[in-house]
């Protein structure tokens, strides 16, 4: 039993090995390893959250057995091992999902370096989960970066390439500003374990002695991870580097890797500094605005695609005003419904990603608005899939969707009455801006078209369609059976400080 | 004004930071670019060691068996400038991979034109 305590080392550890070794093996093994590993870290993650919940909630792992100042430390609560669990089944799933297409988009030769950095990406999604120490975030933010790039520009098309390097440079000024502002909360505090800084912030905050440089540190870090998760200003680099991508990339990098940035900065309000600090230093309100904005202009952006795939991309820029509005509602409430609303947008958009691919599969091979007409019944899977996903992320009921528009309309009662007002009124015009560009998608894929027939000889990959229907049953069981995940949340922040 | 004299490796390190950072977001070059990069992670690099430095104080390594720690600094922040170099070593290589690549495609550096050029290859169908 104690031993499990090991496990959540082992899961990152293992994706970590395992990727320079296929390094030096045939595309077909390394794909072999890479879904083994992928579903034995499934099980590890299963094992930790089982066993953090049958304990007391949850425990800290010492590196190397160093006590705290000298040696690292990772951290497992409940919400810690259920992320870890959720990112590894989505990640599993989307991979799946697009195998075929990572055969047909990344040369033979090339496909061992995919699943290296499908390896690496996992290895540091994990580590930003767990660690305790902000120093070791930081070093896994940049692997999850370059993990990242290589996966947008896999295809190798120009524009692939000019994606990644705009989106390259707009992570390195974020992991810039993450970098300045953790050197200064050393500076001021000497500790790069959370549970230190936090002692030490709340320090300050009693003698008002470094109050400034405290503020200017959590101001930088939120705006670092704000570029890296693309929150509203800062989206430019997004849609391109979502929607050229191979499938399995896109899905993956819409659902999990901005969702691992975000769950770092939830872990800095709590652990790091402290909700108190937070909502003195009003950063949250800050956020508030932006997520709203961000909210409204992605829908915006989103109604004027004529592509389904930048569509969904820009989507993704709302989905993310709705997570930092969260944030900004300063109450616990808001927190949980965030939380939620990552889980609700990371099993729908990696659905919409994988969808819209097999739906352009019997559609010309592209995902143009009018040439997708008729492909729910070319692709009838792909066509439920991608309806369950708008759905979903409209927010009709007994979908994730809906669920998370629910917690953060209630969460809205929780704040202060202007917050309330302008989230339920944003809350509101998104819902219509989503139904407005998702149904009409979903209406033109259910259009018959009679000039466009089924491609001679097509048969749906059977592993797409086994994802797709996983993915629809996780979407019907987020929506309906929230109870228990939303207590898990709960219990999860509630350890968090 | 006092306190700024005092701190003068740190407000150097501060502007060079500001200097890296906008010339990352603004310059339009790739190369002048990946320059920015790297004056803002040495900014970085300047203000942790110069945080970790004190005077008459030597490198944390014993020598002659003298194992006080009021004889050495502290060791945490030359470690980070060590990993940070790393990591920006490694950036800065897949950055400049990424140039070459554009470079040698469009055989040019300004990110402006290639952005044209790339839209203009997207209208003509050119997929490749």
């Amino acid at each position: 039993m104690e031993f499990i305590r090991n496990f959540p080392f082992f899961s990152i550890l293992l994706p970590m090995v395992s990727g320079p070794i296929s390094s030096c093996l045939s595309g077909k093994t390394a794909k072999k390893i890479s879904l083994t590993i992928l579903s034995i870290d499934c099980v590890l993650s299963a094992a930790v959250l089982w066993y953090v919940r049958t304990q007391d909630g949850m425990f800290t792992y010492k590196m190397g057995n160093y006590p705290a100042p000298f040696g690292n430390e990772i951290r497992i609560g409940t919400l810690e091992a259920f992320m870890a669990l959720f990112f590894c089944i989505v990640m599993l799933l989307s991979l799946w999902g697009g195998l075929n297409h990572v055969k047909q988009d990344v040369p033979e030769e090339k496909t061992n370096l995919y699943f290296i950095l499908i390896n690496l990406l996992l290895s540091s999604l994990l580590a930003l989960i767990y660690t305790n120490d902000l120093f070791t975030a930081y070093v896994f933010i940049e692997i999850n970066t370059i993990s990242a790039c290589g996966l947008i520009m896999v295809r190798g098309w120009g524009r692939n390439i000019l994606a990644a390097i705009k989106y390259m440079i707009m992570s390195l000024l974020g992991s810039g500003l993450v970098l300045i502002s953790l050197s200064i909360l050393y500076g001021i505090t000497g500790h790069l374990l959370m549970e230190n800084i936090h002692d030490a912030a709340v320090q300050i905050m009693e003698q008002q002695t470094y109050v400034e440089p405290l503020t200017v540190a959590i101001g930088l870090f939120c705006v670092g991870i704000a570029i890296k998760s693309a929150l509203f200003p800062f989206h430019a680099w997004l849609p391109d580097a979502y929607s050229y991508s191979t499938c399995s990339s896109s899905a993956i990098l819409s659902s999990l890797v901005s969702k691992g940035y975000i769950f770092l900065l939830i872990k800095f309000f709590y652990r790091v500094i402290g909700t108190d600090i937070i909502r003195q230093t009003h950063v949250d309100n800050v956020l508030f605005i932006f997520g709203i904005a961000g909210m409204i202009v992605g829908s915006l952006s989103a109604i004027q695609q004529t592509d389904a795939g930048r569509m969904i991309a820009f989507s993704s820029v709302a989905q993310i005003g709705y997570i930092y509005m969260g944030f900004g509602l300063s109450t616990e409430a808001g927190m949980i419904a965030s939380v939620f609303h990552i889980l609700s947008h990371a099993a729908s958009k990696s659905m919409l990603f994988v969808s819209a691919t097999g739906l352009s599969e019997v559609s010309g091979g592209n995902t143009f608005y009018r040439s997708l007409t008729g492909a729910g019944y070319r692709h009838p899977l792909a066509g439920i899939a991608f309806s369950v996903g708008s759905f979903s992320m409209v927010g009709i009921p007994l979908l994730a969707g809906f669920t998370s528009k629910v917690y953060f309309a209630e969460a809205a009662f929780t704040a202060s009455r202007g917050k309330m007002v302008v989230t339920l009124i944003a809350l509101a015009i998104s819902t219509v801006l989503n139904a407005m560009y998702f149904l009409r998608q979903v209406i033109t894929i259910y259009t018959p078209a009679r000039d466009v027939p089924r491609p001679e000889g097509y048969r749906p990959s059977r592993s797409m369609c086994a994802a797709l229907a996983l993915f629809i049953v996780m979407n019907f069981l987020l929506g309906m059976c929230s109870h228990p995940i939303f207590l898990w949340i709960q219990d999860g922040l509630a350890n968090f400080s | 004004m006092d306190i700024l004299w005092k701190n003068y490796i740190d407000v150097a390190a501060m502007i060079l930071f500001g200097i890296g950072f906008s010339n990352l977001l603004l310059q339009k070059n790739l190369i002048k670019k990946i320059i920015g990069l790297n004056i803002m992670d040495t900014a970085v690099y300047l203000f942790l060691a110069s945080m970790g430095y004190l005077t008459d104080r030597a490198a944390p390594i014993v020598v002659d068996g003298v194992t006080d720690a009021e004889a050495y600094i502290n060791p945490i922040p030359s470690g980070l400038v060590l990993t940070g170099i790393v990591v920006s070593v490694s950036v800065t290589a897949i950055m400049l991979s990424l140039t070459i690549r554009l470079y040698q495609r469009y055989r040019t550096l300004d990110l402006d034109e290639i952005t044209i050029l790339v839209r203009k290859e997207h209208n003509d169908g050119i997929y490749s």
